[in-house]
């Protein structure tokens, strides 16, 4: 596993003139074996970010490492229900993200995720949502990614199965070390998953720093609003 | 498999595909048995009417017109596949490629067949015809460059449709390639509706070749299809005119098997997903508690919701008094929704409501919904989760306000927009007499849904029921809406009925908590208690499955084991049984009610007393 490093980077959607800066000259690093945690509202250029990444959005400026050619970069999509090919099995749809096919792997992967490796003959229809995201999880991981990218994959779940999704999803990148960004706008999710914050709005990411000491000690005024604005029980 | 599929397509398949079968079979024999025949000139016979041994008569040189219709069958179903199978391939290269080249690449080829789509399918075939030559060679490929591009239309449709889901995106990022993508997951997703408008194409193609023949463009003599036949029948038609209806009618009645083939296969690919059955068991008993309030606002007993083979709610019972929030809990598919509807009497049919008791400021709600479409209108409110789809996207917001009085308090226009910018500066909308004239899509999510509810509060309701009105909102969006629903609550002494998955923004907005599971109410109790003292043991597993900002980050969240029951397949005992750490037998035999512990808490658990020990039991790693 190794860093993720954007530098300086900006996306830009439509002309120059005209179009719309997603992504306005952002530097962060996702440090080898550890989660960044991205919270944001819509529309801060989270997903974008993200996207960039895998090569999905075109870099208008700076630079990302690892680059997204060469499965270096995995990651795992918000809709279980649009994540998974619904032709192919859950084994076959893992089996393709890998170098060479090898079916051990593909049971090794399930079991990983905590799925039975004997459902890997299983179209997704037969699975439920939580089960698909762990699918999604053992496909970004089939490639021997060096950093997988999480874009806001509980936010489709029901609460008692994002519970057991965020328990994979820590509990594989404690066992093995991934490099990894955590996209939510779940405030709480993140807190639970991550080790280091970073706040992003209006495509810039306004305040970095250690979990405890973000979320505790907000220095910006908008993480203090985006605090503020998560709902708390009546006690 | 194949009998279940007979079934489902009823009278209309099954003579639809009796007839398919005919017309192949006779393509492919007919020519073997009646060739002879239709070929035997017969000078004697110049063009007689129907007899015995000639059923449609004889033609100028006292050839059979029957036999001839008949061994015809081949030559024309064969040319219009022919010319089927060209447009569908080409449509489908030319369609296909769109998703395979790069953005810019596409958008130019989508263009072009944006503009072959424009000409009318005949005039191209013409067209065609006359470069190409006349003949059935020409015809052929006229009229399969004229089904290409509205073949291609569709792939490209359907394709950029699946193009923009995430397992494409997955697979790109895992480095497949473009082609690949094509074939293993763009094609097979799109090919079921693809081989229902090439069948339906297929029929188009008969008509279109009869046509060509018919005007001479097409089969040549000494061939002869359908069309050309018609044609030389129609110059005796008043001598006999059988010689011009029968191969009129083959040709009807083929490209009708070809057509209603094709919806038939539709209509057998739309009900896939769907299956009817019988609703068997017998309606659960009723809640024991019916609750009898003096000052309640609204009054629910025993709210029934089904839909054909199944019922999603199961006899819910719960009152509301004017002033309160009462929240309703629960994960997808518990009911809530359906619940809520089912009170504002916004279930269509086939889904049926029934109660024993549906009381709303006094009236009782059941029966005609016309009858209350008044009191609803005026007195109760409804808000949605999509602030988008609630509003229509052509109307200024104001507009749309206004109608709410001028429906239902036949109040002048200008007084109704005074008061929609009234409403509107209420939701704290900046600048409301401007924004007013706008159109929804000139709003932000937090103001669409703000004017949603102005809209609700146009006519002082008495209750507003919310259905996950923030979970497509942002959190700083979310508090705003939240404090907002509590104002008007405050402010006019509103009844609010809460629904949402959340349990903590449940708890934060609400004074009373329901929580729902499998269509039922499992557990009413004051909101402070939900933390701490909930009973019910699925209460308990939901609100420790949430992280929040105080969540041990070392602990694993507790997790609940399985998955809900599917609602056409309830057990017969507890539905939560299955998932449960008390379960006992009992539990898996009988339902619990729901029961009333103390003033205020009803829970539908045999184990209610036990506290669950540790809610390390309902860890599992199964979701």
């Amino acid at each position: 596993m190794r860093a993720l490093t954007f530098e300086n980077v900006t996306v830009r959607f439509g002309s120059r003139r005209r179009g719309t800066v997603a992504v306005d000259d952002v530097s962060l690093v996702v440090p080898a074996g550890q989660v960044v945690g991205l919270v944001g509202e819509s529309g801060s250029g989270k997903s974008t970010l993200a996207r960039a990444a895998v090569g999905l959005a075109p870099l208008t400026a700076g630079r990302i490492t690892p680059s997204a050619r060469g499965r270096h970069v995995q990651m795992v999509f918000q809709d279980p229900y649009s994540a998974l090919d619904p032709r192919m099995s859950i084994g076959e749809s893992i089996a393709e993200a890998m170098p060479s096919v090898d079916r051990a792997e593909v049971a090794r992967l399930l079991e990983l995720v905590g799925l039975p490796a004997d459902r890997a003959r299983d179209r997704p229809h037969l699975l439920s949502g939580g089960q698909r995201q762990r699918v999604a999880l053992a496909r970004a991981l089939a490639g021997n990614p060096e950093v997988i990218i999480a874009d806001e994959i509980t936010s489709a779940l029901d609460v008692s199965i994002q519970g057991a999704v965020l328990n994979v999803v820590r509990e594989l990148q404690r066992r093995m070390n991934l490099t990894m960004l955590f996209i939510s706008h779940n405030l709480a999710v993140v807190r639970y998953v991550s080790d280091i914050v970073a706040v992003m709005r209006e495509g810039k990411i306004v305040e970095y720093g250690p979990v405890d000491e973000v979320l505790g000690d907000p220095r910006h005024e908008y993480t203090r609003e985006l605090l503020a604005a998560v709902p708390r029980p009546a006690h | 498999m194949a009998a279940r599929g007979l079934r489902r397509a009823g009278p209309l398949g099954i003579s639809a595909l009796a007839l398919l079968v005919l017309v192949i079979v006779l393509a492919l024999v007919a020519p073997l048995i009646w060739q002879q025949r239709a070929d035997a000139i017969n000078a004697a016979e110049i063009l007689r009417g129907p007899s015995g041994a000639h059923p449609a008569g004889t033609d100028l040189l006292g050839r059979d017109i029957f036999a001839r219709v008949l061994v015809a069958t081949r030559l024309s179903v064969g040319l219009a596949l022919l010319a089927t199978v060209l447009g569908v391939t080409a449509g489908l290269l030319v369609g296909a490629t769109t998703a395979v080249l790069g953005r810019r690449a596409g958008r130019w080829i989508g263009t072009l067949i944006n503009i072959t789509v424009a000409f009318p399918n005949l005039l191209l075939a013409l067209f065609f015809a006359v470069i190409f030559g006349v003949g059935a060679k020409g015809a052929v490929l006229a009229i399969g460059f004229a089904t290409a591009p509205g073949f291609a239309r569709i792939t490209q449709t359907l394709a950029s449709g699946v193009a923009g889901r995430d397992f494409i995106a997955a697979a790109r990022i895992a480095g497949v390639g473009r082609f690949r993508i094509l074939t293993r997951h763009v094609l097979p997703n799109i090919a079921e509706p693809l081989v229902v408008t090439a069948t339906i194409a297929m029929g188009g193609a008969m008509l279109a070749f009869a046509s060509l023949s018919f005007l001479g463009l097409g089969v040549q003599a000494p061939s002869y299809d359908w069309g050309r036949l018609l044609g030389e029948g129609l110059q005796q038609i008043y001598i006999h005119p059988a010689g011009a209806l029968i191969p009129g009618l083959a040709v009807v009645l083929a490209a009708m098997a070809f057509n209603l083939s094709g919806e038939v296969v539709a209509r057998a690919i739309g009900l896939r997903s769907t299956s009817t059955g019988t609703l068997g068991d017998p309606p659960p008993p009723a809640p024991s508690d019916p609750m009898p309030e003096a000052d309640a606002l609204l009054a629910v007993h025993n709210l029934q919701v089904s839909f054909p083979g199944v019922r999603p709610v199961r006899g819910v019972s719960l009152s509301l008094r004017r002033g309160e929030a009462v929240g309703i809990v629960g994960e997808s598919g518990s009911g809530k929704s359906l619940t809520a509807l089912a009170i504002a009497r916004l279930i269509e049919p086939p889904g049926e409501v029934t109660a024993d008791r549906l009381e709303f400021l006094g009236e009782d709600l059941r029966g005609d919904v016309s009858a209350h479409r008044r009191l609803l209108g005026t007195s109760l409110a409804m808000v949605f989760q999509d602030p988008m789809t609630s509003l229509n996207p052509v109307q200024r917001v104001g507009r749309q306000l206004a109608e709410v009085v001028r429906t239902h308090q036949r109040a002048d226009r200008r007084t109704a927009w005074a008061r929609a910018v009234d409403r509107l500066s209420a939701v704290r909308i900046a600048d409301a007499a401007k924004r007013a004239g706008q159109l929804p899509h000139e709003f932000s999510g937090g103001m669409r849904q703000r004017a949603m509810i102005g809209m609700g509060v146009m006519a002082n309701p008495a209750l507003v029921i919310a259905d996950e009105p923030t979970t497509a909102l942002d959190v700083t969006v979310q508090k705003q809406v939240l404090q907002l629903l509590q104002n008007i609550r405050s402010a006019e002494n509103v009844g609010l009925l809460f629904i949402s998955h959340d349990v903590t923004v449940v708890g934060q907005v609400c004074e009373r908590v329901l929580v729902m599971y499998a269509g039922r109410i499992v557990e009413d109790l004051p909101a402070s208690a939900l933390r701490e003292h909930a009973r019910h043991p699925y209460t308990r597993a939901l609100v420790a499955a949430v992280p929040d900002m105080e969540t041990d980050r070392n602990l694993p969240l507790a997790v609940i084991p399985g998955r809900p029951p599917d609602p056409r397949d309830l057990p017969v005992g507890c539905a939560f049984a299955a998932r449960c750490p008390l379960a006992t037998d009992r539990c898996r035999e009988e339902d619990p009610p729901l029961d009333s512990l103390e003033t205020g808490r009803r829970v539908a658990c045999w184990h209610a007393e036990q506290t669950v020990p540790h809610l390390s039991l309902i860890k599992g790693e199964q979701s």
